[in-house]
């Protein structure tokens, strides 16, 4: 691995990290850095092994081989639970928000404010809908009716109410599993600003994707999966987006491929 | 409703029409409302108007009623329970037999029905979590087994189909414990003859309904029902909450199976069998999804309000009361169909 460049722990880091399903090899030797308040981009195609790794790093796999650190400690999680414990908040593609569920009732769910003893302990509903409309107006989002079912809302915002929630949540570290991958153009340009604001704002965030273009336009630094293995490492110093879409593809007999596949779908 | 307030809410402020429009319930509030005023005319006895005549449909409603709120809430957290009406027969033989056949006071009988009949929603709960299988199955196979252990534990027993005399103690007085009982399970409260299991109903809806909006568990409920792995991945204990609903269930249906028996002082062995579609009606008429993650508590209240209506009313109108059933059929059908109608046209949201 490369040479540990600052003195301040990174905020989550793999060494060697390998996970087998019974003969399956899913994942071998990746070894990656996660630095604070950067975006680091996992870039790979379908079967690359990104679920794979996401689950380890949320705590649904536990790792067979290697050794994960979080803040430089090492680190072994049992469950999605010990994770979040950990300030380890992970977006899932679309399995983040509950459709018929009012937006204030989604972005706390699970972290439900609450007030009085029980059997008599209630939801601080009003709290919980101006503080809901407040914190996705800083993402630059007006939610204006709090009541509306998630639904309702666009693609994009829908990642944004996720991301928001997380944020607001205390997650020191944000992994987004594919946030782009089911949204127009327009929308996905709403989530990459949402991603970059997210870091400026002080999360270390991994950036989960297949789409090369996206990942050039907020990443810091990029890994390259493929058939479980870490292909390659950049960082936006030393690569160009042509490159990175190259590598990405393969080959440059697969670059006109690699724009057609990474275009929106 | 007027077209005029066709409000996009994504892009504009909402108007009051559409905050109330989007209720689960308003389908099934202005159904009933037409229920009522159907009856009303075609009473043929002068009485459904009449307070004697509410104390007729509420009493019916309000056993259906109690049940239903309960059904509403499981199928909110996207679960069925096929076992609910057989409950009401299992919980009632089991405290019948508890005080004929072993004497055990009328009390303590009843809190151990409680604690049985958590334990068959707890087996249901776990069983569907567990196995992952539907609901649908887990309670069908315990429906049909309940169903044979209440007619073959009844019958070694008693010999008979029933368990009768309750009230009479061996020595031939009242039985300890049985009027205090009956008058908390099936007193009559007015000259009009208005029964207690209607204060049960309304109590137990105002209950089920703050549970459901102002808790946190009740965020829970909407939230397993609407996407369970999505409330799993934020840490919701989705596995609890639905044990906890189907337990909620079970003891639901254990309080109308004690209401029965106190009221009637003997419970037959197939009560209760057939009703759960009728709180499965209750439920989709109050405007809950069959897929989950919507509806109300209320809205199981007013579709058993419009159930109880319905078996009184046609009584009232001299029909004949086999058409009851196909008021039934068609009523299910016109409130989901009008329901969809109206969450298409207001809500927006999708499914």
């Amino acid at each position: 691995m490369t040479e540990v460049t600052t003195n301040e722990p990174d905020a989550l880091a793999l060494e060697d990290v390998g996970k087998r399903f019974g003969s399956v090899i899913a994942l071998q030797d990746v070894s990656m850095r996660v630095p604070k308040r950067q975006v680091t981009c996992v870039l790979g195609d379908n079967g690359a092994g990104k679920s794979t790794l996401i689950k380890i790093l949320s705590g649904v796999h536990t790792p067979t081989e290697g050794q994960m650190f979080v803040d430089g400690k090492p680190t072994t999680f049992n469950s999605p639970r010990e994770a979040l414990d950990n300030g380890i908040a992970t977006v899932y593609q679309d399995l983040a928000t509950v459709p018929l569920m009012a937006v204030w009732r989604n972005f706390y769910l699970g972290n439900e404010p609450t007030k009085g003893f029980w059997p008599f302990r209630g939801l601080r509903t009003k709290y919980a809908k101006e503080s809901c409309k407040a914190e996705m107006a800083q993402m630059g989002i007006d939610i204006r009716d709090p009541e509306q079912p998630v639904g309702t809302l666009s693609g994009g915002e829908r990642q944004a109410v996720s991301i928001a929630r997380a944020v607001h949540f205390g997650a020191n570290v944000l992994i987004l599993d594919e946030p782009t991958s089911a949204l127009g153009v327009k929308q996905s340009g709403v989530v990459l600003k949402h991603i970059r604001t997210a870091a400026e704002s002080g999360v270390s965030v991994v950036f989960i994707t297949h789409n090369p273009h996206h990942a050039y336009l907020v990443g810091d630094n990029f890994y390259l999966l493929n058939r479980g293995r870490m292909l390659a490492e950049y960082t936006k110093d030393t690569v160009s987006r042509e490159e990175l879409v190259k590598a990405m593809a393969g080959g440059a007999e697969l670059d006109a491929l690699a724009h057609e596949l990474g275009a929106e779908t | 409703m007027s077209t005029t307030t066709a409000v996009d809410d994504r892009v504009a402020t909402t108007s009051s029409l559409t905050r109330i429009m989007r209720r689960p319930e308003i389908g099934a509030f202005m159904g009933a409302l037409v229920v009522y005023i159907f009856f009303a005319l075609v009473d043929q006895t002068g009485t459904f108007f009449s307070l004697d005549g509410t104390a007729r449909w509420t009493d019916v409603a309000s056993t259906y009623g109690i049940i239903a709120v309960a059904v509403a809430m499981l199928m909110i957290g996207g679960e069925f329970d096929l076992s609910s009406g057989v409950m009401i027969g299992s919980s009632g033989l089991f405290a019948g037999l508890l005080i004929t056949e072993y004497n055990i006071a009328v009390w303590p009988a009843i809190l151990m029905t409680f604690v049985f009949a958590a334990g068959i929603g707890f087996t249901n709960g776990w069983l569907v979590v567990t196995t992952g299988l539907p609901s649908f199955i887990v309670t069908l196979a315990m429906f049909f087994s309940l169903r044979g252990i209440n007619l073959g534990v009844t019958k070694v027993l008693t010999d008979t189909v029933r368990v009768a005399g309750v009230d009479e103690a061996p020595d031939g007085g009242i039985r300890a414990g049985y009027e205090s009982a009956e008058a908390v399970f099936a007193s009559a409260l007015t000259q009009y003859n208005f029964r207690i299991a209607v204060v049960w109903w309304i109590v137990l809806t105002i209950i089920a309904t703050l549970v459901l909006t102002r808790t946190k568990f009740g965020n829970w409920i909407y939230a397993v029902g609407g996407d369970a792995n999505a409330a799993r991945n934020v840490g919701v204990p989705v596995r609890r909450t639905k044990i906890i609903l189907f337990m909620y269930v079970s003891m639901s249906s254990c309080l109308v199976g004690i209401i029965s028996l106190m009221r009637l002082k003997s419970m037959q062995a197939g009560q209760g069998v057939t009703q759960e579609f009728i709180f499965i009606i209750a439920a989709v008429v109050g405007g809950c999804l069959l897929t989950g993650g919507y509806g109300s508590a209320i809205g199981g209240t007013i579709g058993a309000a419009i159930i109880g209506m319905a078996f009184i009313g046609i009584a009232y109108a001299q029909w004949n009361t086999d058409w009851t059933w196909l008021f039934l059929g068609l009523i299910l059908f016109a409130a989901v169909f009008t329901n969809s109608l109206i969450r298409r046209r207001f809500q927006g949201a999708r499914r």
